[in-house]
């Protein structure tokens, strides 16, 4: 694999600078903020404060105006720490925004443990499957910061319901291997890029990156595996392991197939450090992808034998 | 106390508020029940809605031949109103604590806007027992939403209750209160039509206990 570049600035400060924008050029836009990164948003904040409003650390309220903003005819933007824009006001976004028939773009910032060294309060592993059941919400996982723009300023645009899901440990950008005559098909769901193309380096694979998860790409998915020598497929991301495999499910239901989830664990490990550490604790950094990416291949070649 | 039990009380404790809503205060026209510079009304409290479906078919927003159906599948009509269902009906409710909440955020966007329609909201005194309130009650006020008025329909039902009244608890915040016997048509009215401050507004409108001889 190459990599192209290293990101010269953070996901956070792509999405401030997209946000403030749009709060700048289009009179229809409001960002709604529970403290988490309003120190950020002063200057626009300043010039439009009836649009940047920042409630204090209320999640529940938070989320609740931004659908009544919405039900205001407004664009609202709402923004916090995954596991407070989440599952703390998951009521709110099932009732003010969804039941409402209102749209909103719920930005979270955070993932599965960015903040290592904060546990398991500041940790969001369950945020994409709690989305999952609630209708009508597009998921996207951009893998750098070079993405956040365009998915936030579509999906402002767009007017329906959008979550978008930032890192702080982003993946630098990456050129894909080009793959004949691969072994298996690998979804990498944003950020898992970095580590799954290292970890299938030489492994004769073919990797589909995944940016937007929800609505789960089926057709790409099939594509892919049409391309393939194998109907089998290993799905990594960078939350609960398997939130996705539904979606594999649905995309290969008339297909025989075998399919190798990936993800973080259930187990609330009670652990800090760093983030590296809890990817390698779930068997998502380079080595562990490697090892159950091969033990899943080399299971198939003994079938095969046997 | 079961669901059913509740929706009887839940329904006159509300009428006479709605109608003086509808009849004398509200800016609304049901021939034109999308237009922006409507006033809205939340009905938080959605527990009990027969008396705002009866209002709202009064007013001609809903066609009589639906109240019939009430409850049935093909019904428009649920025990808890559905916006997308009934014309008129601002907000689908039912889970408490959600009203006051988006009234906020209609009232922070009708004012980005430049709109000044007025934002009403209908809780009752058992329904702040939701803590969501209490986030949309302090941030209102600083925000200094001045369109937006809260009318609380107290009638003794929370389990733990208000010590001082329910008005306390918006008063110390900074908004303006009024309570008012929930009965009384013109003393409802002046409370609802006072002059604009630059404070939200909450109107307490005392009734009957709840499970009193009405």
């Amino acid at each position: 694999m190459t990599l192209t570049e290293i990101p010269t600035r953070t996901m956070r400060e792509a999405f401030v600078a997209t946000a403030s924008q749009l709060v700048e050029t289009d009179a229809r836009v409001a960002v709604v903020l529970a403290d988490i990164s309003a120190d950020a948003f002063v200057g626009v904040a300043y010039r439009h404060p009836d649009r940047v409003l920042n409630v204090g650390i209320r999640e529940q309220l938070m989320v609740s105006a931004a659908g009544g903003l919405a039900l205001a005819g407004l664009r609202p933007i709402v923004h916090s720490y995954a596991p407070f824009a989440v599952s703390r006001a998951y009521e709110q976004l099932k009732l003010d925004i969804g039941h409402q028939d209102v749209g909103a773009v719920v930005v979270s910032i955070g993932a599965s443990h960015d903040s290592a060294t904060s546990g398991r309060t500041h940790f969001a592993p369950e945020d994409v499957a709690l989305f999952d059941t609630l209708p009508g919400w597009q998921v996207h996982v951009p893998a750098h910061a070079d993405e956040v723009d365009g998915l936030i300023t579509a999906a402002v645009a767009d007017g329906r319901r959008h979550y978008v899901r930032l890192t702080e440990n982003a993946a630098p950008r990456a050129l894909l291997p080009s793959s004949e005559r691969s072994r298996a098909v690998v979804v990498a769901v944003g950020p898992t890029i970095e580590n799954v193309l290292v970890a299938t380096d030489h492994l004769h694979v073919e990797i589909l990156p995944v940016t937007t998860v929800r609505p789960f790409p089926v057709e790409a998915l099939r594509r892919a595996v049409t391309r393939a020598e194998s109907t089998d497929v290993v799905l990594v991301e960078p939350y609960y392991a398997g939130t996705s495999a539904h979606g594999v499910a649905t995309a290969l239901s008339d297909v025989r197939h075998r399919l190798l989830s990936l993800g973080v664990g259930r187990r609330d490990l009670r652990r800090y450090g760093t983030a590296a550490e809890h990817e390698a604790a779930h068997g998502l950094d380079a080595a562990g992808l490697r090892r159950s990416i091969n033990d899943f291949l080399e299971a198939t070649a003994r079938r095969r034998l046997t | 106390m079961t669901g059913d039990e509740k929706h009887q009380p839940s329904a006159t404790s509300t009428l006479d508020v709605l109608w003086v809503l509808y009849n004398r205060v509200l800016r609304i026209d049901p021939t034109r029940p999308d237009d922006p510079s409507r006033d809205r009304l939340y009905l938080s409290k959605g527990h009990g809605p027969v008396s705002y479906y009866a209002v709202l078919t009064a007013k001609g927003f809903i066609p009589p031949e639906w109240l019939p159906t009430i409850g049935d599948f093909e019904s428009h009509l649920g025990y808890h109103p559905d916006r997308v269902l009934v014309p008129g009906v601002e907000i689908s409710s039912g889970s408490l604590g959600h009203g006051l909440p988006l009234a906020v955020g209609s009232a922070l966007g009708l004012r980005a806007q430049g709109n000044s329609s007025r934002v009403f909201v209908l809780v009752g005194d058992a329904e702040l027992d939701e803590g969501s309130n209490h986030e949309a009650i302090v941030y209102a006020a600083r925000a200094g939403l001045d369109r937006l008025t809260a009318i609380v329909i107290d009638n003794d039902s929370s389990t733990h209750g208000w010590p001082g009244g329910v008005g306390r608890r918006f008063d110390v915040e900074g908004w303006t209160t009024r309570t008012v016997n929930g009965r009384d048509h013109d003393e409802i009215e002046a409370a609802l039509t006072v002059g604009r401050t630059d404070a939200p507004h909450a109107v307490i409108a005392r009734v009957e206990p709840k499970g009193s001889t009405q």
